[in-house]
C-alpha cells in the first residue's frame, strides 16, 4: 500500500493533536509503520496549529508538502481554508462548520474571511458538520473533537480497526460513555 | 517481536540516555528540546536530572560529572549553544573521562525562534564529533553511539536534532540499560586546567584525535552505503535523508551519514565513484558539500536546494525536479491567526501601561512577554535574546543620553527565568554603569513559554521536590536598587502607580511585576467571567486596545467570549463607562 497523509488543523486549544494521538493508537495497533508531526512553540496560544498523519508499510518522511495530503481534518472553517493547498487535488475535507476570531480579528484588524465553506467545497469533496452543536447536545462541548474523529474514521475506511476500543482506552471512565456517543454521533453526521 | 512504542525524538533521546548508562543530566529549557528533560525524571533514582539556570551552566555541570567519571547530558535549543560556547570549545580542549553529549535542538523554519542558524558549523568549529539521527529509533540508538564515540576519542560529541526530528513521532523498540565500568576520580591538572601552556599541549592532542576520528568515520556503524542503482547517488543525513528517500526514484543509491563531523571522506570518494550523478541533500547550509567539494569531489547542492527554511519531500521534488505539486487556489483567503497573551494574562496589564507611555521604550527578551510587541499594543521596542532585555536597554539608554534625548524613558525587561539566566548581570550592569534604565522583571512564577518548567524563583526542581526559592527583589536590593516596586499588574491603578513612582525615583529603581501565569497547576487561581450591559456599552472600542482574544466588537457593541474569559477585569478597568463588570464564577 501507498504511504496515506492526513493533516488535521484547527486552533490551539481545540484538541486537534490529542485527537490525532487516539488516531495514530489505532493505525499503530493495526500494524501500520506510523509518523507523527505536530507544530509546537509559539502557536499553541490561540495560534493555528496544524498536526501531520502518514501511515503505510514504510513511511519516510513524517512530513507532508502542498498537494500531498488525501484527507484534512478542520476543527475551525476558516482554518480549513488556510491549509486547503495541503490538499490533494481529489483529497477528502472534514469541515467543522464552526467560528472562532483571531486575535486580529478580535482586536478589529481584519474582517473574518466570507465564504470559507462554499470556496471549499467548489474545489474538494467535503463533508461539513456542525460539531459544536452535536456535541452541546451531547451535553458536554468539550467532546467536540471526539465527533470530529468519528467523521474522520468514516470518512477514511478504516473499518478493520476497532476504534471503540481504542477510545475506550484512551479517555478517562467517567468520560466514556459520553465519548462513544460523540464518536457515533460524528460518524452519523458524514454519509 | 519486541513491543514498538510511537515517541517523539525528544522522548526517544530521554529513553536513550537511560540506555546509555547516563548518570548526570543538565539542561535550560527552549523549544524544541525541552521535552527531553521533561522526560528524564521517569528514571529517577538511576540518573540525576536537573533544570540549570541556563545553557552555560548546564553544559559545565555535565563537563564536571564526565570529567568526574559519569557519563552526562546536556540538551538545548540551537541559540543555547551560544551561551554555552565558552565552556564547549575548551571542554572539547580537556577532553572528558566518561561520554559527555550535547544534544543541540536546530529550529528550521523558525518555528519558535528568533533565527535559524546551523549548529553543525558549531561542531567544526569546537573541533567535536557531530552526530545526527534521523528518526526516533535513530535517537536512542545514535545517542549510545555518541557515548561510545566520545570516550572512544576524548571530546564532546554534539548531537544535533532539528524540530522535525525533536517533535515527530516513529516507532522505536527499547533495550536494556547499559552499566558504565567503576571509575576512581584522579586530579589531572595537565588534562583539566586551561592554562595557556596547557592549552597550548592540548592543541595537538585534539587534531590527532579528531583526525583518528576522521579514520574511524570510513567505517563508523552510524554511515551507512545503500547501494541501489549506478546513476544517481545520494549522501545526506538527518531529517533530509528521510525527504530524499520519498523524492529520489527507486534505484537511487544512497549514503547516509549519521556521524556527519568529521566526515567520512575516503567511504565518500567511494560512494562518488559508484554513482554518474551525486547529489548532497541537506537541510540549511551547505555544511556537508563545502567539505565534500573542497576535498575535489563533485557534486549538486545548494544550487538546486535552498538553503532556507526546513524542507519537506514536495519542496524538495519542486527544487530538484521542477514538479510542482498540483493544488486547488481557492477565492477566500484566510486572515492571519498570530498567538496573542492569554485571556487573563498578568503581562496584559503591564503593556497596557506601557503602551500608554509616548516616550516609553520597552527593551524586551525571549518569552511569552514577546508577544508585547504585536498589535495592538505594539508596547517594545527591540527583542534580541535571553537577558538582553536589560543590557539593550541600558545601551539605548546610553545613546539617549549622548544625543540629548533626554524625554525618552527605557524601561527594560525580562521575566523570571530569563532574570536567573542572563538578566542577572545586565541588573548588575545598570548599576554599576549608571544606566538610565528602570529594569522590570514579570514575575510570572513560572518558565512560561515553554510550558511551564521550574526554575530558581519557583520553588522547585525538575523533579517536582520543594526547592530554595530565591526572592529577585533580594537579589536586586543587593545589587543596589533602593527603591523596588512590587506590584500586580492586573491592577491597572497600581501598575500605573509603580512605573510613575519608578520614574519619579531619585534613588536607582526597579519594578517587579507579580502575580503567576494563570495556567499553572500548583496556583489556586481566581477564575470568573466579565459580562457586558450591552445598554451601557457606547462602542468606543477601548477595550479593544487590551489586546484579549476573548474580547471583541459585535454589532458595534463590546462582546466577551465566554468559554475564553477568565475575569480578569482588565477590560472592565479601562471602560470608560462601566458597561464590563465581572461575575463570580464560570
Amino acid at each position: 500500500m501507498n504511504t496515506k497523509s492526513a493533516i488535521l488543523v484547527g486552533v490551539g486549544g481545540q484538541g486537534a493533536i490529542l485527537t490525532a494521538k487516539v488516531f495514530v493508537n489505532g493505525l499503530m495497533k493495526k500494524g501500520y509503520d506510523v509518523k507523527m508531526s505536530e507544530v509546537h512553540g509559539m502557536s499553541q496560544r490561540g495560534g493555528s496549529v496544524s498536526t501531520q498523519v502518514r501511515w503505510g508499510e514504510k513511511v519516510y518522511s513524517p512530513l507532508i508538502g502542498g498537494g500531498e495530503s488525501d484527507l484534512m481534518v478542520a476543527f475551525e472553517k476558516m482554518e480549513a481554508v488556510r491549509y486547503a493547498n495541503y490538499l490533494k487535488p481529489e483529497g477528502i475535507a472534514v469541515i467543522n462548520d464552526y467560528e472562532l476570531a483571531s486575535s486580529t480579528i478580535a482586536a478589529g484588524l481584519c474582517q473574518y474571511p466570507e465564504g470559507c465553506l462554499e470556496a471549499m467545497k467548489k474545489n474538494f469533496k467535503c463533508h461539513v458538520l456542525n460539531a459544536a452543536d452535536i456535541a452541546i447536545g451531547l451535553g458536554n462541548a468539550k467532546c467536540m473533537n471526539i465527533v470530529l474523529f468519528g467523521a474522520m474514521t468514516k470518512t477514511l475506511a478504516l473499518e478493520d480497526i476497532n476504534w471503540e476500543e481504542i477510545i475506550h482506552e484512551t479517555v478517562p471512565p467517567k468520560f466514556l460513555e459520553l465519548n462513544l456517543a460523540a464518536f457515533h454521533a460524528g460518524r452519523n453526521a458524514v454519509r | 517481536m519486541k513491543p514498538k512504542y510511537l515517541l517523539t525524538g525528544n522522548e526517544a533521546i530521554a529513553r536513550g540516555a537511560y540506555e546509555a548508562g547516563v548518570k548526570v543530566c543538565s539542561s535550560y529549557p527552549g523549544t524544541p528540546s525541552t521535552e527531553i528533560f521533561e522526560n528524564l525524571p521517569q528514571y529517577q533514582g538511576e540518573l540525576y536530572c536537573e533544570w540549570a539556570p541556563n545553557e552555560k551552566v548546564a553544559v559545565e555541570v555535565a563537563y564536571g560529572a564526565a570529567i568526574a567519571g559519569a557519563r552526562s547530558l546536556c540538551a538545548m535549543k540551537h541559540v543555547g549553544v551560544n551561551v554555552a560556547a565558552d565552556p564547549l570549545f575548551t571542554a572539547a580542549y580537556n577532553g572528558v573521562n566518561r561520554g559527555f553529549v550535547i544534544v543541540t535542538a536546530d529550529d528550521p523554519s523558525m518555528h519558535s525562534s528568533q533565527n535559524e542558524q546551523d549548529n553543525r558549523y558549531y561542531a567544526k568549529a569546537a573541533k567535536v564529533a557531530l552526530v545526527e539521527p534521523s528518526d526516533s529509533q535513530e535517537c536512542i540508538d545514535f545517542l549510545k553511539e555518541a557515548y561510545k564515540i566520545s570516550e572512544r576519542f576524548d571530546m564532546p560529541v554534539l548531537f544535533r536534532t532539528t524540530t522535525r526530528i525533536s517533535h515527530s513521532k516513529s516507532l522505536v523498540s527499547f533495550s536494556k540499560r547499559q552499566q558504565a565500568e567503576a571509575f576512581v576520580y584522579k586530579r589531572n591538572v595537565r588534562k583539566n586546567v586551561c592554562t595557556p601552556a596547557n592549552a597550548y599541549l592540548n592543541h595537538p592532542k585534539v587534531e590527532t584525535n579528531l583526525n583518528m576520528l576522521q579514520e574511524y568515520s570510513n567505517v563508523c556503524p552510524l554511515n551507512q552505503m545503500e547501494l541501489r542503482g549506478r546513476e544517481n547517488g545520494v549522501i545526506t543525513a538527518s531529517i533530509a535523508y528521510q525527504y530524499a528517500k520519498e523524492v529520489f526514484p527507486e534505484d537511487t543509491s544512497f549514503l547516509k551519514l549519521g556521524l556527519t563531523y568529521p566526515m567520512p571522506m575516503d567511504l565518500i570518494r567511494d560512494f562518488a565513484s559508484k554513482v554518474k550523478k551525486l547529489y548532497v541533500i541537506e537541510e540549511l547550509e551547505p555544511f556537508m558539500e563545502e567539505q565534500i567539494k573542497a576535498a575535489g569531489i563533485d557534486c549538486i547542492g545548494k544550487e538546486l536546494v535552498s538553503n532556507m527554511y526546513e524542507l519537506n519531500p514536495q519542496r524538495l521534488r519542486e527544487m530538484l525536479f521542477g514538479v510542482k505539486p498540483e493544488t486547488k487556489p481557492l477565492d477566500v483567503e484566510a486572515v492571519s491567526r498570530p498567538p496573542a497573551l492569554c485571556p487573563g494574562c498578568p503581562h496584559r496589564g503591564f503593556f497596557y501601561t506601557m503602551a500608554k507611555g509616548k516616550n516609553f521604550i520597552v527593551t524586551g527578551d525571549i518569552g511569552c512577554y514577546t508577544l508585547g510587541a504585536a498589535a495592538p499594543l505594539n508596547a517594545m521596542d527591540t527583542t534580541i535574546c535571553m537577558g538582553g532585555g536589560f543590557t539593550v536597554g541600558m545601551g539605548m539608554a546610553k545613546a539617549f543620553e549622548a544625543t540629548g534625548q533626554t524625554e525618552k524613558k527605557v524601561f527594560g525587561v525580562v521575566g523570571d527565568s530569563t532574570f536567573f539566566h542572563s538578566g542577572l548581570t545586565g541588573a548588575v550592569e545598570i548599576i554599576y554603569n549608571r544606566g538610565q534604565v528602570i529594569p522590570v522583571v514579570l514575575d510570572n512564577h513560572i518558565t512560561g513559554m515553554t510550558g511551564h518548567q521550574d526554575n530558581p524563583g519557583t520553588g522547585y526542581t525538575l523533579q517536582g521536590e520543594i526547592a530554595a526559592s530565591i526572592k529577585i527583589e533580594e537579589i536586586l536590593k543587593s545589587c543596589g536598587y533602593k527603591d523596588i516596586f512590587i506590584v500586580d499588574p492586573q491592577d491597572l491603578a497600581a501598575m500605573q502607580k509603580a512605573v510613575d513612582d519608578a520614574l519619579a525615583s531619585e534613588v536607582p529603581g526597579a519594578i517587579i511585576t507579580r502575580r503567576p501565569c494563570l495556567l499553572t497547576k500548583r496556583t489556586k487561581h481566581d477564575i470568573g467571567l466579565c459580562v457586558v450591559d450591552a445598554a451601557k456599552c457606547i462602542g468606543c472600542k477601548k477595550c479593544l486596545s487590551v489586546a484579549c482574544p476573548a474580547v471583541t466588537i459585535k454589532n458595534k457593541k463590546c462582546a466577551i467570549d465566554p468559554t475564553q474569559c477568565v475575569g480578569c477585569t482588565v477590560c472592565a478597568q479601562v471602560c470608560p463607562v462601566g458597561a464590563i463588570s465581572r461575575k463570580e464564577g464560570k
